[in-house]
């Protein structure tokens, strides 16, 4: 078993931390640089999709800037194209009153000969609601992380539940770096991602520290970062194998789904990648550096 | 166990697995009782909005914090009951009502084309006021006795037109029989004070003018010709005017035909998904591997099953926890067979390697999913609406998946040995 390990992962942990680092930092300039792309859902704001039953260009976005500017004095905030034949759009406004948004959906619907059934979906969020949403959501991630640890470290041990949790704030701080570089919008559905991947990576992160804490019975003469090597290793195949199986699946998701969808399916894809990388390279590298640094082990 | 044992078993265990298939996708009776298929539209998995269309509106009442909270308690249930009321009135008699923390209701409409005329006619106040030319409020609705939508010639000089007739209570009559008189004489009339705006909802409706003391309990108002316009009028004014006003303070609504797209799309991405699996795991692990694939057929229909009769709200984010927990569940899978196959190279036999995997995978498999499912508790208990939506699901996935690795796959293993599959290139070894 042993023979068959090419490389030995623990010895070179300084180049998966410098790896995570790197990417990490390209986040966080970005994010210095451009900040965050705040959706509706957490800055409140209204968002239409219209079916224009036409094919988008220059003058569909003025016409439909001369509607919104008419009803509520500026600009909209954005207008994309979207849509598999590119002939519907999404409006993205400030938070407007149902007035409002029914004399901009009138006003449009004139212009283009639209029908009501073309309203294909409105959302309209206030900032209050907004802010109650980035509380609920910082509220539930602090207390799944803190649960989390506190089970983990009743099965094992203090040290291996703040490993797996710097594991995941390391899964989510990535995912937020694709979300700042691509300048993803941040919603709903940004939320349910994250905590998806939280659930996703440490599931991972355990397959691996079970197999640390079985193969430390049985290799009690090897030091603690050769049993993190071999149990890694040992658990490889499944890391990949499952990592597999839900892609293939959440890729099928994002190339056939509606925008909606899409939306969900893309940052979850990134977080199975980081969440898989951070499992294999990065959180058993961490449990044996706080390992030796507050125990003492080889 | 015998061989002939096993295969009785085995045939058994995949007759109640298609037979779960078969339900989920086609419903079954037995006698009087029906289970309904799980894509049964009426009695099957609940659909959510965002899938066969529908809007879900969020009201907030605007009233400043000296409100003590029984009165608060008392209005918002004076506005949930006339809240369903309009509804009512509105034809949307599937609405649902809910009301969420201490002064928000949400109203969850199912197929609606025009989302926002749901948002006018059920957040107006319907605070009714004839205001004289000085500002003062001389009637409110409180005042009207009866309100009716009405046909005809509201006096000599107007054509026939829909209007809503009122009659006032007496109180009313005297303060608007002083109103006119006050208002009638010469110098008011000189100055163009003569009128009365009624005003509903802070806009002016019509502001009728006078020219002598009119001591009736009959009035009309107009607004348009719309015969349902008036007839709704009409209704609230007779209702009464909500406690307090309701802001809309968040509207999410989805017109069917997205809804539809978005539903097949799921399903079809779902479909192949599941192929793609199935292929994988045929391939990667073949015998254990043909198993997983059984286990997952009668997996999702155990998920869509319970989703079904438990009538859960399966919404779009819903959907993607389902999808996203049929890649995880052959994770447990996966687990157990790479240590088969650990123990097989280790020179086991397969008997013994079948259930030293399952006992060193078993703590794997119940911290892993343990953990994830702390995951999908707190996200379910305090999310909102479509988090909620897709923890529920995921929760119920994980859940399964877990039930199913521990007991069906180990029993099925254990059958297939049993009935004589012991070459360990089966096993893909």
């Amino acid at each position: 078993m042993l023979e068959k390990i090419r490389f030995n992962i623990v010895e070179k942990r300084k180049i998966f931390f410098i790896i995570s680092l790197c990417i990490i930092a390209a986040g966080i300039i970005g994010f210095i640089a451009m900040g965050f792309n705040l959706d509706i859902d957490f800055i409140g704001g209204t968002t239409m999709h219209i079916d224009m039953h036409k094919a988008f260009d220059n003058q569909m976005r003025d016409d439909i800037n001369a509607v919104v500017t008419d009803v509520m004095g500026e600009k909209a905030s954005s207008i994309q194209k979207t849509g598999s034949s590119g002939t519907e759009v999404i409006i993205k406004t400030k938070e407007l009153s149902t007035e409002q948004r029914d004399a901009i959906f009138e006003g449009i619907k004139e212009k283009y000969g639209l029908d009501d059934s073309d309203r294909l979906m409105v959302d309209n969020v206030s900032p209050a609601v907004g802010k109650d949403l980035s509380r609920s959501a910082f509220i539930s991630c602090a207390l799944a992380v803190l649960l989390m640890l506190i089970y983990i470290t009743i099965r094992f041990e203090f040290l291996t539940g703040l490993s797996a949790v710097i594991c995941l704030m390391h899964d989510a701080l990535v995912m937020l770096t694709i979300y700042v570089l691509f300048r993803l919008p941040m919603g709903l559905n940004f939320i349910a991602a994250i905590l998806t991947i939280l659930g996703y990576s440490i599931n991972a992160t355990i397959i691996i520290f079970d197999r640390v804490r079985e193969n430390m019975k049985l290799l009690r003469r090897s030091g603690f970062a050769e049993v993190i090597n071999v149990s890694i290793w040992q658990t490889l195949t499944r890391s990949i194998n499952t990592s597999l199986t839900t892609l293939m699946v959440i890729v099928v998701l994002y190339i056939l789904g509606v925008p909606t969808i899409k939306d969900f399916a893309f940052p979850i894809i990134v977080g199975i990648i980081a969440g898989t990388y951070s499992s294999v390279f990065i959180s058993g590298n961490i449990w044996y550096v706080l390992r030796k640094k507050f125990n003492s082990v080889k | 166990m015998k061989k002939s044992t096993s295969i009785i078993c085995f045939v058994l265990v995949l007759l109640i697995i298609f037979g779960l298939a078969y339900t989920a996708a086609f419903g079954f009776t037995v006698g009087d009782y029906l289970v309904p298929s799980a894509l049964d539209e009426e009695n099957g998995i609940r659909r959510g909005l965002d899938l066969v269309g529908g809007s879900v509106i969020t009201f907030e009442a605007q009233v400043d914090d000296s409100i003590s909270s029984d009165e608060l308690a008392q209005g918002m249930d004076t506005c949930v009951s006339m809240l369903r009321e309009r509804l009512d009135d509105l034809g949307y008699l599937e609405a649902q009502l809910t009301q969420q923390g201490d002064r928000r209701i949400r109203v969850e409409i199912p197929s609606i084309s025009d989302p926002e005329e749901a948002v006018q006619k059920l957040g107006a106040t319907a605070q009714l006021q004839f205001i004289d030319a000085d500002g003062n409020v001389v009637i409110t609705g409180a005042d009207i006795e009866r309100a009716a939508a009405a046909y005809g010639k509201i006096n000599d000089y107007t054509a026939e037109q829909n209007y809503v007739a009122l009659t006032l209570n007496s109180d009313a009559v005297k303060a608007f029989s002083e109103t006119t008189r006050k208002y009638s004489t010469a110098d008011n009339m000189a100055a163009g004070k003569n009128y009365i705006s009624i005003v509903l909802d802070g806009v002016v409706k019509s502001a009728p003018s006078f020219t002598e003391q009119l001591n009736t309990a009959n009035l009309s108002i107009t607004v348009g010709n719309d015969p349902d316009e008036c007839r709704w009028l009409a209704n609230i004014i007779s209702a009464g005017a909500l406690p307090f006003s309701l802001k809309d303070i968040e509207l999410r609504s989805v017109g069917p035909v997205l809804g539809e797209r978005a539903l097949e799309s799921c399903i079809t991405a779902g479909g192949i998904g599941l192929l793609l699996v199935m292929l994988f795991m045929l391939i990667f692990y073949r015998v254990p591997g043909l198993l997983a694939d059984i286990i997952l057929v009668g997996y999702v229909a155990l998920v869509a099953l319970i989703l079904s009769i438990f009538r859960i709200n399966l919404s779009l984010p819903g959907i993607a926890g389902v999808v996203l927990s049929i890649g995880m569940a052959v994770d447990a899978n996966v687990v157990i067979f790479e240590r088969i196959r650990e123990e097989l190279r280790a020179g086991k036999s397969i008997k013994s390697s079948i259930t030293a995997g399952f006992s060193r995978a078993f703590a794997a498999i119940l911290d892993s999913n343990i953990t994830t499912i702390i995951a999908a508790v707190v996200l379910y208990y305090f999310g909102t609406g479509t988090i909620k939506g897709f923890a529920i699901t995921f929760f119920i996935g994980i859940v399964v998946s877990m039930f199913t690795a521990i007991f069906v796959t180990r029993l099925m293993l254990k059958l297939s040995v049993g009935m004589g599959l012991t070459n360990s290139k089966a096993y893909g070894v």
